[in-house]
């Protein structure tokens, strides 16, 4: 019996086992080593994306000490003397809106509503999108095909109207309204994961742990959901927008978080058709949105890249 | 004459920061009517050559010294509109999988008329009759109706003929066959290879054939280039290079070639069966219509096979892609349902509590053929090596990191490469991983399905040679599953043959190969390439007809075939005059 030590070019003459990948092992074996946030701090979008969300957060939390007015108090000095709302000025920094109150503080509790909508919501969404999905592709057969007819039910059914269903059943409120925000947005997700979920499980690594004796919940909670996690990172950062421009339309119908409780979309929705004299109302609010999505996405981004081993250089 | 093609100091190179030269300085001169072979293993980049000449590289890799000359066009710097029509005229190019290059909602007719009419401006009509000429000229069997076909109404090899016809059909000037036969099965890769030799010589083409199988070169080069990572290592007449080859590299390539009848055979002595399959059938349904009812279709993937593999000992299945030897590797892994029995080690698969099936799954282990594939790409292979441990709940975490240390070490991989990801290995690390992960529970039996084909015959050497010494340390059965006969010569105890899911011949190693006794068995084995270009054994393109197939009306089981031992273990089916005659 020949003892082999480490490499098997060594030990046989012949031609070698050609270098894998290209990339360089001495190199790889340092980057390996690295924590996930040490790697995620080495990439400039994903500390921006972790700062304005922070700064989100932030602004939501302490709201209270940020800013000296109320959200829900219409100022007498915050109108025109022809009761036209204030553009941006020193003592308001993002100016008024039409009754008078601090754009500012209004952004500014209105992101606690926007937060828990797009976490809170979409979270759960996601959660549900894979559950369903991850167990209809893994199983297929009968449960298969019947979760699916009913995401297909769901999908159908017109979602405006659903969420309107459900908000007037129950008494409209911040987490109702993000309970009911995740019923409709769970769908396409499901839908997406389900088509990986099947083309992953016919995969022969798979098989190979079936072949070893691994159970159904082993298998597909270390090898299938590993591999969705980067689909369902993508979902979850579009969510964020969408969700939050759902919540403002659901506010706008009157089913959504209730006035005067002030949330991104139902600022802009409460002011849109003064874009044209006093644009701020929509473009501060817009803004937020904006960047708030793009923050999401640009550590989903970061994270998906880092989770997965073979996109590390 | 001149040659019809020349490659001068061909340089490729990739990337523009850190360029990195892909192949380098290489020259050949093709003149017509001569097949040239480049032969080397994977990433020595024959592929790329190949995709220079027709100005497909991939966007990431330029040309970046030497030139290539068709005929008297320079090719090398020419623009993507001077080389259209060039590229299908003058030379063409065939690929390894002719699945994945016909369009699968097109038919065969259409796709072939329209590579025609690109080139030449001729109608509908005159474009269908060359069409069906060219099918005729790479022999397919009624080529009018072909031409209304899809592309999988075709067997693998009808479709490399259809490649075939479509790159002829304008005899170009040169031919690029990139591994045009390892899709194919042997007797399917003789009948093409041999098609193309008759071909180039009735057009008066030349032949660029990139192997890296070097029993093909043998069979058909009359001159060989041999590269190693984007090198020229040696070139010459292939008689030259196969009997006197200057480079080691070469020498060490050639010894590395499995051959035929070149095996020690010993006497297997009579041992306790570790695994016995008795009556085995795998059957499924077609077609299956409203809630599984109204299949008319069944495909019978094994049919009653029964056979024993004995401690220490290696059973060979081989037999063509679709008999089944697949198959029944994954009825013994618990993957599809069966009927018949599977005893392993005294215990009858079939009725177990979920115990005995856990304690079964420790038994019976199994290295698929795609080591890349069957590993998962988000895991450490040191946990991947735990992984079967882990499922079994054997040890703690630090025992079990201890375990794959072992493990390692014992096929050949360091400790330290515990942490790493399956990416980061060669193709050859990778199967000793999943060597390793098969050997961890110590299996009594481990099933390996065509587990050295995806790998080049340098490295298949040494994991095949791996595969023996652990046999003999730790007294593991084989079941070794491949359509390679030469491997299979190389590393069986015993041998079934296959075909249709039935066993057609099964007995010692020495018995099979030596003395054949079926039509099938004695067809593979004429089959196959032989690495040595003085024995060559071509007989002209012999028709194919349609191949046989296992798919069958529903209640109509096909026949069974009755072996007879016809002597020492020695068993091998009764055929009928239509069998034999087929």
């Amino acid at each position: 019996m020949v003892n082999r030590n480490a490499s098997p070019a060594a030990t046989h003459p012949g031609p070698a086992d050609p270098p894998a990948g290209g990339a360089d092992p001495a190199g790889s074996g340092e980057e390996r080593r690295r924590s996930l946030p040490a790697r995620l701090a080495r990439r400039p979008l994903a500390i921006l994306g972790i700062l304005v969300i922070l700064a989100c957060v932030a602004g939501a939390v302490f709201a209270p000490v940020l800013t000296s007015y109320e959200p829900d108090v219409p100022l007498f000095e915050g109108l025109t003397l022809t009761g036209a709302p204030l553009p941006p000025d020193a003592d308001f920094p993002l100016g008024t809106d039409l009754l008078g109150r601090d754009l500012l503080t209004r952004i500014l509790y209105g992101a606690r509503t926007s937060l828990i909508i797009g976490i809170a919501a979409n979270g759960t969404a996601l959660v549900i999108g894979t559950l369903i999905g991850a167990v209809a592709g893994f199983f297929g057969g009968f449960i298969g095909s019947a979760l699916m007819r009913f995401t297909d039910l769901m999908m159908a059914f017109p979602a405006l109207l659903l969420a309107i269903c459900l908000a007037a059943i129950f008494q409209p409120s911040l987490w109702i309204v993000a309970m009911v925000i995740a019923l409709v947005n769970w769908v396409q997700a499901a839908r997406v994961l389900y088509t990986e979920t099947r083309a992953l499980s016919q995969r022969e690594f798979i098989e190979a742990e079936r072949a070893m004796g691994a159970g159904t919940a082993r298998i597909l909670l270390r090898h299938i959901v590993p591999h969705l996690v980067p689909t369902i990172i993508v979902w979850g950062t579009l969510g964020i927008s969408t969700t939050v421009l759902l919540e403002a339309t659901l506010s706008y119908l009157g089913v959504g978080v209730q006035p005067p409780t002030p949330s991104w979309g139902n600022i802009i929705f409460e002011n849109q058709t003064y874009f044209q004299s006093a644009p701020w109302l929509v473009f501060f609010p817009g803004a937020a949105i904006l960047a708030l999505a793009l923050a999401f996405n640009f550590v989903g981004d970061a994270l998906r890249d880092e989770l997965d081993p073979t996109q590390r250089d | 004459m001149p040659p019809a093609l020349v490659a001068e100091g061909l340089t490729l190179t990739v990337g523009r920061e850190r360029p990195r030269q892909l192949v380098s300085g290489l020259s050949f001169a093709l003149a017509k009517g001569e097949t040239l072979c480049l032969a080397g293993e994977s990433g020595s980049g024959k592929s790329l050559t190949a995709l220079a000449v027709m100005g497909l590289l991939p966007r990431a890799v330029r040309v970046t010294g030497g030139r290539i000359t068709l005929g008297d066009t320079e090719l090398t710097g020419l623009p993507e509109a001077a080389m259209r029509p060039i590229r299908g005229d003058r030379v063409a190019m065939i690929f390894q999988e002719p699945m994945t290059s016909l369009n699968p909602v097109l038919t065969i007719g259409r796709q072939l008329t329209e590579a025609i009419r690109a080139h030449r401006p001729v109608g509908r009509a005159e474009a269908r009759r060359a069409a069906i000429a060219a099918l005729d000229a790479v022999r397919i069997p009624e080529a009018a109706r072909r031409l209304e076909q899809h592309p999988h109404e075709l067997s693998g090899g009808m479709r490399q003929r259809v490649m075939i016809a479509m790159a002829l059909a304008l005899r170009p000037d040169v031919l690029i066959a990139d591994e045009p036969t390892t899709a194919l099965d042997v007797t399917v890769q003789r009948e093409v290879l041999a098609l193309l030799a008759d071909l180039k010589d009735e057009i008066g083409m030349g032949l660029v054939l990139i192997t890296h199988d070097m029993g093909v070169v043998a069979e058909v080069a009359d001159r060989v280039l041999v590269m190693r990572a984007g090198r020229q290592v040696e070139e010459g007449p292939v008689a030259e290079i196969f009997a006197r080859p200057a480079a080691d590299y070469t020498r060490a390539l050639l010894a590395a070639v499995p051959r035929m009848g070149t095996a020690a055979r010993a006497d297997a002595p009579k041992r306790r069966p570790v695994l016995a399959a008795t009556d085995l059938c795998v059957r499924y349904d077609l077609d299956s219509g409203v809630m599984g009812m109204g299949s008319r279709r069944r495909v019978f993937a094994v049919e009653g096979v029964s056979f024993e593999v004995g401690e220490r000992e290696t059973l060979s299945l081989v037999g063509e892609s679709g008999c089944g030897k697949s198959t029944i590797a994954r009825a013994l892994a618990g993957l599809v349902p069966y009927s018949g029995d599977i005893v392993v080690d005294g215990r009858n698969a079939a009725n177990l509590d979920r115990a005995g099936t856990m304690a079964l799954r420790r038994d019976v282990q199994m290295i698929f053929q795609d080591p890349f594939a069957s590993l998962d790409p988000r895991m450490k292979v040191g946990d991947l090596v735990a992984e079967p441990l882990t499922i079994h709940a054997l040890g703690s975490r630090a025992e079990r990191r201890e375990r794959v240390a072992d493990l390692f070490a014992r096929v050949g991989l360091s400790p330290d490469q515990m942490d790493r990801y399956p990416h980061e290995f060669s193709g050859g690390q990778r199967q000793r991983i999943c060597i390793a992960r098969a050997l961890a529970l110590r299996p009594k039996l481990i099933v390996a399905d065509e587990s050295v084909s995806a790998l080049d015959v340098s490295v298949q050497a040494r994991v095949l040679e791996l595969l023996k010494e652990l046999q003999e340390a730790f007294g593991i059965a084989y079941l070794f599953i491949s359509h390679d006969m030469a491997v299979v010569d190389q590393i069986s105890d015993r041998v079934a043959v296959m075909r249709l899911g039935q066993i057609v011949e099964m007995g010692t190693a020495a018995q099979v190969f030596d003395d054949p006794r079926h039509s099938y068995t004695r067809r593979l084995i004429e089959a196959v390439p032989i690495p040595d270009p003085s024995r060559r054994t071509f007989t002209g393109a012999r028709l194919a007809g349609e191949i046989a197939s296992p798919v069958r009306a529903r209640h109509d089981p096909p026949p069974r075939l009755l072996l007879r031992n016809v002597g020492g273990g020695h068993w091998v089916a009764e055929e009928s005059e239509a069998m034999a005659a087929a």
